[in-house]
């Protein structure tokens, strides 16, 4: 906007197509104290799910700006980062697949590792995002619209992450196409019996699923950015193409298209010329609420179907039945941890964003955090208990023996990082003021994604490390490829994110629309 | 034979055929400029204005008409008079549907076309083919959601003649419109734009259908 004079700016702001930040009309933060006025306990009271006073416009201008407008500094040099560690993770897959798994540490004993460890890592974070469409939405948690965009986006980025490594840990991966059911010359079809064809099945109609009902919901909102482009164009007010520099101003690049041009092409197709009518917005609401419901039983499935793999099997460790709540309530867990570990530097770095992600929100989501942390803990003691109270000596070994007893067992230090990070740090939840403060939840966010991982690598790693002869134990050591991969998927994760907070909408705007007061009917509100 | 012909040969050849896509009927009305109308458009700035203009609209016995607003209101399409839509029935039959494939898929490859023996179980359990009846009845139904509702609602279609209306760029926004079509057998140059006058709207512009 600054090769514009400023009244024409001011103009543009009133006529609602400019991108500039509105300033919020009440201040939000109440003097002396860090309440943003969304933390009242009074039960009469409902806290604002946005505040500042907004109108529709202001959240548009909001909203849309973090698409339009150019994004803050950090955002380029977290993006070189990310996209760095994701090429590193490229060259890891490559040599992989030229060289073949002994680039792993695998052995004998230990024939899966780090590869299933990050499947089911990534894979239970992408429980979050679809946990807060489906079934908060079935719920009517209207807190859910200040983050359910953010998260879908996540849970897509980290499914896809996920699908890397069962694909590539086959070994051949060109013949990972046998995992289809699909017509070949041996006349041999999937083993139909084995949960590690549900896994494709769940993983990728989860995948699909996801994918769909992230586009869905934003449909709407694509058409919003289109319309204002278009706006813009008409009004003959749009900015040439600017390439973002690491100093100073963008590089103006005049043989490109205006972003305008581009946005209403690339919005346009996507919005798939949605108008916003309201025999539209009709079925559209019903296919949401229907999608709800089905993506509900869905997410339990997934997790409990990737559980299967392990719980199916006669390996002491791994043969439980409460393998598959247990697995679901950590997904949950681990996935909130991380939507919160997404957003709430954001709430710092993109203006306005606190307003719409309030800390009523972060405190909902860090009682969730609470609650799950404190299911997957019950779940640790049950898995130990009933391997002492089952009798089995193998189960009870592989427990005492080879997680917890650091006197024998070699891997017990992943096992206390596990319960330290898992159930420990989520326990200061209980008190409202870590509740309340954004770098502690961010803190306990951190642990809990950390603990995460280990819980998979305890899982899987000391499970099979030491089988029934002693000879047959052999302890598992990453090689470079293992850690390059792992650190890679999340380069590849950490691009995906911030390719989609630059281009796409970040929150859903018609949904915080609906919550917001001016969207009721009658005039007592 | 010329490009234009052949166009010809082939509107004529589907209007054999597919009448329903090519058929138009003459425009009821037209414009000084010989365009034909596509409706009247009206402007509103509050959610409460549109919902009670939109229960006189319905109640002055229109049928061909809309309400555009940036957000679904709640109970719009009670005040519309909307019928509730078929989409769940059509998502219970993908349902259906979904289930039936994945039965046909695992009992015909793992019975019929190459029967396999696995850990010794039986043939005729039922139980593991369980998981993946779920998943692609799942996978159907949420297909049948969100490409039937696109399909209902007649998307995509990117050109529409209320995209010609410059101030409609702004639904996505804060504002509300309501068009009430030509073809609407109620449909009156003047009538029809006094009553949108009364129900409060702002800026009522007569909107051409441009080809």
């Amino acid at each position: 906007m600054s090769d514009m004079h400023p009244d024409q700016s001011i103009a543009l702001q009133a006529s609602g197509i400019a991108s500039a930040q509105p300033v919020s009309r009440s201040q939000p933060i109440i003097p002396g104290s860090k309440d943003d006025g969304t933390l009242s306990e009074d039960p009469g009271l409902r806290a604002p799910l946005v505040i500042g006073d907004r109108s529709f416009d202001d959240v548009t201008n909001i909203v849309c700006g973090y698409a339009e407008a150019p994004m803050p500094k950090i955002w380029l040099t977290a993006f070189t980062i990310a996209a760095s560690v994701a090429a590193i993770a490229n060259a890891m897959i490559f040599y992989l697949i030229i060289t073949g798994v002994g680039v792993w540490g695998l052995n004998n004993q230990v024939d899966w590792a780090w590869d299933i460890t990050n499947f089911v890592f990534w894979i239970g974070i992408g429980h979050a995002g679809t946990l807060i469409s489906a079934i908060l939405c079935l719920l009517k948690q209207n807190w859910r619209t200040a983050v359910n965009r953010a998260a879908e986006a996540m849970t897509i980025f980290a499914v896809i992450c996920a699908g890397i490594f069962p694909g590539i840990h086959v070994g051949r991966a060109w013949m990972a196409w046998f995992l289809a059911p699909v017509p070949n010359a041996n006349g041999i079809w999937p083993n139909f019996r084995s949960p590690l064809l549900w896994d494709v099945f769940a993983v990728s109609t989860y995948a699909t699923v996801s994918l769909l009902f992230w586009y869905m919901g934003m449909i709407p909102d694509v058409a919003t950015l289109r319309d204002r482009a278009a706006l813009r164009l008409h009004k003959g007010v749009s900015r040439g193409f600017k390439m973002p520099m690491p100093l100073g101003d963008g590089l103006a690049l005049h043989f490109m298209p205006r972003p305008d041009q581009l946005r209403v092409l690339i919005y346009g197709i996507m919005a798939l010329g949605w108008r916003f009518s309201s025999r539209h917005w009709h079925r559209y609401e019903k296919a949401y609420l229907m999608l709800a419901g089905i993506s509900t039983p869905l997410v339990l499935s997934v997790h409990s179907i990737v559980s299967f793999d392990f719980a199916t099997s006669v390996i002491p460790g791994w043969h439980t039945t409460i393998f598959p709540p247990y697995f679901v309530a950590g997904a949950v867990f681990g996935g909130f941890a991380m939507v919160l570990w997404l957003l709430i530097p954001l709430r710092m770095v993109l203006p306005n964003f606190s307003d719409l992600l309030t800390l009523r929100h972060l405190e909902n989501m860090a009682k969730i955090i609470l609650l799950t942390g404190t299911m997957v803990g019950f779940a640790y003691s049950m898995e130990f208990f009933m391997a002492w109270y089952g009798a089995n000596e193998y189960e009870f070994a592989v427990f005492a023996n080879n997680r917890v007893n650091p006197a024998q067992a070699p891997y017990w230090w992943a096992y206390w990082t596990m319960i330290t990070c898992n159930v420990l740090f989520p326990q200061v939840f209980w008190f409202r003021k870590m509740r309340q403060n954004p770098l502690v939840i961010w803190i306990v966010a951190s642990a809990v994604t950390v603990g995460m991982w280990f819980e998979r690598f305890v899982i899987i790693v000391t499970s099979i490390h030491r089988a029934f002869l002693p000879g047959e134990w052999h302890m598992f050591y990453p090689t470079w490829v293992d850690i390059l991969t792992f650190v890679g998927s999340c380069g590849i994760f950490m691009t995906l994110f911030l390719l989609f907070l630059k281009f796409l909408p970040i929150f859903a705007l018609s949904e915080l629309k609906i919550v917001m007061p001016q969207s009721h009917t009658d005039d007592h509100h | 034979m010329d490009i234009k012909s052949l166009i010809n040969d082939a509107k004529s050849l589907g209007a054999d055929y597919f009448p329903m896509l090519l058929r138009k009927s003459a425009p009821k009305f037209v414009t000084e400029s010989g365009n034909a109308v596509y409706g009247i458009v009206a402007e509103f700035s509050e959610t409460p204005k549109v919902f009670k203009a939109a229960k006189q609209v319905r109640d002055a016995g229109y049928t061909k008409w809309d309400v555009h607003t940036p957000f679904p209101i709640h109970d719009m399409e009670e005040a519309m008079g909307i019928k509730t839509t078929k989409l769940p029935l059509m998502a219970g039959a993908a349902a259906v549907t979904g289930v039936c494939i994945a039965i046909v898929l695992q009992w015909g490859t793992t019975m019929v076309l190459y029967p396999t023996l696995v850990q010794g179980k039986p043939f005729d359990a039922w139980q593991p083919f369980v998981p993946i009846m779920f998943e692609l009845g799942i996978l159907l139904t949420a297909f049948m959601c969100i490409f039937g509702m696109l399909a209902l609602n007649g998307l995509p279609r990117f050109h529409h003649p209320l995209f010609s209306h410059e101030r409609f760029y702004r639904v996505g926004n804060d504002r509300f419109f309501i068009a009430i079509e030509s073809n609407d057998p109620n449909f009156d140059p003047i009538q029809t734009k006094k009553l949108l006058e009364e129900a409060g709207g702002s800026d009522i512009t007569l909107i051409e259908d441009v080809d």
